[in-house]
């Protein structure tokens, strides 16, 4: 075999799935020792860094987003496995769900539905319109169930993809302040709302804070994965079409 | 390990078929993750069993956002042009649905009498 020049190289690894699942992998481990270098602070987010990281080099590199992902897509596939895994942390936490089965339930339906609600509401009050109000609809649910609704309901689950982690940040970093500043003691009603309202993220600053908060953050987060998945598919087009109509 | 996964795909293969023969309009994999809710209450030794993937799995979840997330170098425009709206919707949004789960946990608990 003869040496090829770098831009066979270059032309080859470019078409391949090799390099941008290496590269996939390599940006979000950058993230992640970023995120422990700064002391875990939800604003350093690694999924955030690792995005921003491998957009730049998309740009640089002049590789369309469609090379990307026919190597990244091994990656993205494991979401469907571990959705269905979701389950597994639920049934773990069952006797917690029983011991405060009314309080949760009604929570659940509350910051469910009021996520949903104002996100498409004020977004409207502020001139958004059709596939990006739909996008932002399943933005304070588990990620990949967020982006089955978004493609179920008309949006762009791209887009939802980045609008769920900026919420998961949002609610990590203002939910303490935010709780603290109203005097709530109740660490099973803080945890499940924030689970409810900024899903993964929510819980594991959840966790950080305090174990029974983190529990029923996770169970939040489980349940309104579920919730969500039933009502938006029948509230958002609706509730869109109102707004904007 | 290779038999848990085949149980975890087979639940997202069972939602996968459910939701589309059917034609309801929850994602695939949600109705995958009732599934296995509900073959874990039916069989409770399959937790300990499947727990060492699971676990694997969800360890590094935030890991396969990534390449969804990077889509949206599609959608920088919409994100130039709307994000002092989606921005203003994400925040306050949030905040609204944490202090409605909140309160709503806190009375409901102090009606049922499962206050702390």
């Amino acid at each position: 075999m003869t040496p090829a020049d770098p831009a066979e190289i270059w032309t080859y690894l470019r078409q391949d799935p090799l390099l941008w699942l290496t590269a996939t992998l390599v940006a979000y481990g950058l993230g992640d020792l970023a995120f422990r270098r700064a002391g875990r602070k939800p604003l350093v987010n690694p999924v955030l860094v690792a995005v921003a990281l491998l957009a730049l080099l998309l740009r640089v590199t002049g590789t369309p987003y469609q090379s990307y992902f026919e190597g990244a897509q091994f990656v993205h596939f494991m979401l469907g496995p571990a959705t269905v895994a979701l389950a597994l942390p639920l049934y773990a936490n069952l006797r917690l769900i029983r011991s405060a089965f009314w309080p949760m339930l009604a929570a659940l339906a509350a910051g469910s539905v009021t996520a949903l609600v104002t996100a498409v509401a004020i977004g409207a009050a502020f001139g958004l319109r059709g596939e990006t109000l739909l996008s932002l609809a399943p933005k304070s649910v588990t990620a990949p169930v967020a982006l089955g609704v978004s493609e179920t309901i008309g949006g762009a689950p791209n887009l939802t993809a980045v609008l769920v982690i900026i919420t998961g940040i949002t609610g990590a970093v203002v939910a303490t302040p935010l709780l603290n500043l109203f005097r709530i003691r109740d660490w099973r009603a803080r945890g499940l709302a924030v689970g409810v309202a900024a899903h993964g993220i929510g819980t594991a600053r959840a966790f950080q804070i305090n174990e029974t908060a983190g529990a029923f953050a996770g169970i939040g987060m489980g349940l309104n994965a579920l919730l969500t998945a039933l009502i938006a598919p029948l509230l958002a087009p609706w509730l869109v079409a109102w707004l904007t109509g | 390990m290779i038999v848990n996964l085949v149980v975890l795909l087979a639940c997202q293969l069972a939602g996968e078929v459910a939701a589309r023969g059917l034609g309801l309009p929850v994602p695939g994999p949600v109705i995958g993750m009732a599934l296995l809710f509900a073959a874990l209450i039916l069989r409770p030794a399959l937790a300990e069993r499947i727990a060492p993937t699971t676990s694997a799995l969800l360890t590094h979840l935030s890991l396969l956002f990534v390449p969804a997330g990077v889509g949206v170098v599609g959608h920088l425009d919409t994100l130039g042009r709307d994000g002092v709206a989606l921005i203003a919707a994400l925040l306050l949004s949030t905040v609204a649905a944490i202090l409605a789960g909140v309160y709503v946990f806190l009375a409901v608990a102090r009606l049922t009498g499962a206050s702390e």
